[in-house]
């Protein structure tokens, strides 16, 4: 038997790991992937509490979280498609429109 | 009691008439506007003169009770109307003559523009008035007051294309303001120290503590007095009246003589409860009456603008009224207060009529030998000439007599207070009988215009109408009936007036007196007994003193037509202080308004305006400027420095809700 904790471990690793890609990558596609790593990785610490209060609403969770991301996910590289249409570039440092 | 009287329609209508002229009388037929100002004020009038023939079988006061107006904790004001003998007077001579110069306006602004607007302000003025009249507690007293201060504003200022008039119109409005001012405080102190502010209740009070004596009802008198004096041009808020004469004639003889600037003499007999016990403010009110009463007449004597001598004799009758009441013989007042609005409007509109013959001449210089052109407005004129000079039987030899006499038998001060009186009631004789010579007899002195430069500071306004027709002698024309009928009504009045209030002492029964005894209580009968033989010798004193005075301009003026100006160079000092009207404009000017100007510009607009008001305001936008130009830096527009800045707000919340969370166990 697993203990909780270590599932909640490699969450948190998995988080950081997504959080620190997306603050050094610069390509658009490689931060997209970082917010779905991030993502799972709530998912996994979802998944560990319900495992171990047998809570079956913390799986269901989970669910929500897959449907929304597969619609963000759709939405998101549509974005990207179209940006790279018009920019010609995936760099997200050249595309600062909304600054002041 | 006979039902309601409906007091409310005597206001009412005439401000239906102001609303319809004052909204669509532009786009109205003028037959149509004229009509609509003519019904609304005739219907008051109406209404008035029934109420006066079913007066006697009423119980008075009666008191109609429209509605609370304000109602908060202890204070309480209705819109309530009151009738007793003094409002009904003061209606009588409102509605009264305020219909006839509406009739006589009807000519005498034929041709000019905004004929729907004069009349619009003038209904709008008799709303005002006879809500002052009418109310029945000091708030809506007030509210007319101010009102009439309004309509008087605009009228004046009627031909506001023309600087003069526009200005004097301002000037009117401040320096009434200055005595509003005065009445605002004394309501203050009455609801401070009666809770209420209807007449009933204020007088039943002090009726209940005969002890009070002076004190805060000295301060509420002379704060009323202050009042007064603005809207009824006495010394010291007078200036304002002469220079009113830029308005039409028409609103000269309604505003400024018959019936607004009485306001303050009704109001101190309204409030006379309260002057009673306070013989420091009466004595004042005496005073201030006599000085002006006096002073009004010096002034008189030299101008040369007839609607100015007018406004002159004016201000120095009210100043007859006010010494009336001064001397606690408010009935006096108000019967001189009734015959002068009587020969006054008259005076006015004779000289309007006169004005209007000569194509908008008001110079005198050189008018002249007009009696056989304008015959009518001629004999009017001389009616109420002799009337205002007080020669037997005319209306203002009675009311004049009266209060010269109550003034003689008013103990020590009365002496000098009758003796101002009657050496005005010759200079009275004097400016009137040379405006009379000035104006209707001798030659005509229209072609020596030369005349007219070498006056020295003196100048002749004249009405918009000298633009529309020429002042060549042979256009000289008597005015249309719609004028002079107002004109003959009133003659009539001025003539057979004065015996509402012949004496006893000449075998009358001084009806008016008695009529307002209930109202202004016997004061006017002063205790000492009545002396007919004295009251007898001083009137003959009065009458032979404007015999005087009409010698003496018969030998200025006719005689020997060359002395005035000889007396003028001998006395070069006097004939300029006169002229100069004692330069008191000028010590305004120089000791209040421009000083008020300065600190206005300077202190108040350049310091606290511009400096603190302007600054706070500055200086709030340029900090939140500061503020926005730093932490706009935050908005780079860089999707990696935004997550950085959440990443690094998650972390943050993160230590603190954990270290929280330990700390609080």
């Amino acid at each position: 038997m697993v203990p909780t904790s270590y599932y909640l471990i490699l969450s948190a690793i998995l988080f950081t790991i997504g959080v620190a890609a997306f603050l050094i990558k610069r390509n658009i596609i490689t931060v997209f992937m970082s917010i779905e790593l991030m993502l799972n990785a709530v998912n996994l610490s979802f998944v560990a509490f319900a495992h171990q209060w047998h809570q079956v609403s913390g799986q269901i969770f989970v669910f929500f979280v897959m449907v929304v991301a597969a619609a963000e996910a759709a939405v998101g590289l549509a974005i990207i498609i179209a940006i790279f249409r018009t920019r010609n570039t995936l760099n997200v440092d050249e595309i600062d429109l909304m600054k002041l | 009691m006979t039902g309601s009287l409906h007091l409310w329609l005597i206001p009412l209508v005439p401000f239906a008439g102001f609303l319809v002229n004052g909204l669509i009388g532009r786009k109205l037929p003028k037959a149509f506007a004229t009509a609509i100002a003519l019904i609304a004020t005739l219907i008051p009038f109406l209404h008035v003169a029934r109420i006066w023939f079913q007066f006697p079988s009423l119980t008075v006061p009666y008191v109609e009770n429209l509605g609370t107006w304000i109602w908060t904790g202890s204070f309480h004001a209705d819109f309530a109307l009151q009738l007793d003998q003094l409002t009904m007077i003061m209606l009588l001579v409102v509605t009264g003559v305020g219909f006839l110069i509406h009739i006589y306006s009807v000519g005498y602004m034929a041709h000019e523009e905004g004929y729907w607007r004069f009349f619009a302000y003038l209904n709008l003025f008799m709303f005002f008035m006879l809500t002052l009249v009418l109310s029945e507690n000091f708030l809506l007293m007030f509210v007319g007051w101010e009102g009439v201060g309004l309509a008087s504003y605009l009228l004046i200022g009627f031909y506001f294309l023309r600087d003069s008039a526009a200005k004097a119109g301002i000037k009117a409005f401040v320096v009434n303001r200055i005595g509003d001012f005065g009445f605002l405080i004394a309501l203050f102190l009455l609801i401070a120290h009666f809770g209420t502010l209807s007449y009933s209740g204020v007088f039943s009070q002090i009726a209940q503590h005969p002890e009070w004596q002076g004190g805060v009802l000295t301060a509420i008198a002379l704060f009323l007095l202050l009042g007064a004096t603005g809207k009824s041009a006495q010394i010291p808020l007078y200036v304002w009246l002469p220079d009113a004469m830029e308005g039409p004639t028409p609103v000269s003889a309604l505003i400024h003589a018959a019936t607004m600037v009485t306001a303050g003499v009704y109001m101190v007999s309204r409030t006379h409860i309260i002057f009673d016990r306070s013989p420091f403010a009466l004595s004042m009110v005496a005073i201030i009456g006599a000085a002006t009463c006096f002073f009004a007449a010096t002034m008189g004597l030299v101008q040369t603008d007839i609607k100015r001598v007018l406004a002159y004799s004016t201000v120095s009758q009210l100043g007859y009224m006010f010494l009336a009441c001064g001397v606690a013989a408010y009935s006096s007042a108000i019967f001189h207060l009734v015959t002068h609005a009587f020969f006054k409007a008259l005076l006015f509109l004779a000289a309007g009529s006169v004005i209007h013959a000569l194509g908008g001449q008001q110079d005198m210089r050189v008018m002249g030998g007009l009696r056989k052109k304008i015959p009518i407005t001629f004999w009017t004129m001389t009616a109420a000439v002799f009337a205002i000079c007080g020669f037997p039987p005319f209306a203002g030899f009675f009311s004049k007599d009266d209060i010269l006499y109550q003034a003689f038998i008013s103990g020590s001060l009365g002496k000098v207070l009758w003796f101002v009186g009657w050496v005005t009631a010759g200079l009275t004789s004097v400016y009137m009988f040379r405006l009379w010579y000035l104006t209707f007899l001798g030659e005509s002195r229209a072609e020596s215009h030369e005349l007219a430069e070498h006056g020295a500071a003196v100048h002749a306004r004249p009405d918009s109408k000298q633009v529309i027709e020429g002042e060549h002698p042979h256009s000289v024309h008597e005015s249309p009936w719609v004028m002079l009928g107002p004109l003959v009504v009133l003659a009539i009045l001025a003539t057979i007036g004065g015996f509402i209030g012949v004496p006893a002492a000449m075998g009358g029964h001084d009806e008016i007196g008695h009529f307002l005894d209930p109202v202004l209580g016997s004061g006017a009968h002063a205790p000492g007994g009545e002396s007919p033989g004295l009251e007898l010798g001083l009137s003959a004193s009065a009458v032979l003193i404007g015999l005087l005075g009409l010698l003496v301009v018969h030998i200025l003026y006719k005689v020997k037509p060359e002395l005035p100006g000889k007396l003028a160079t001998q006395f070069r000092a006097l004939y300029a202080l006169l002229l100069n009207k004692y330069w008191v404009d000028q010590i305004y000017g120089a000791l209040i308004v421009t000083p008020l100007l300065l600190i206005s510009r300077h202190l108040l607009k350049g310091l606290i305006d511009r400096g603190v008001i302007d600054g706070a305001g500055f200086a709030a936008g340029a900090t939140a400027q500061g503020f926005g130009a730093i932490v706009q830096r935050l908005q780079s527009g860089n999707i990696r420095s935004y997550a950085g800045w959440l990443a690094l707000g998650a972390a943050v919340l993160l230590i603190v809700s954990y270290f929280g969370f330990t700390a609080h166990f």
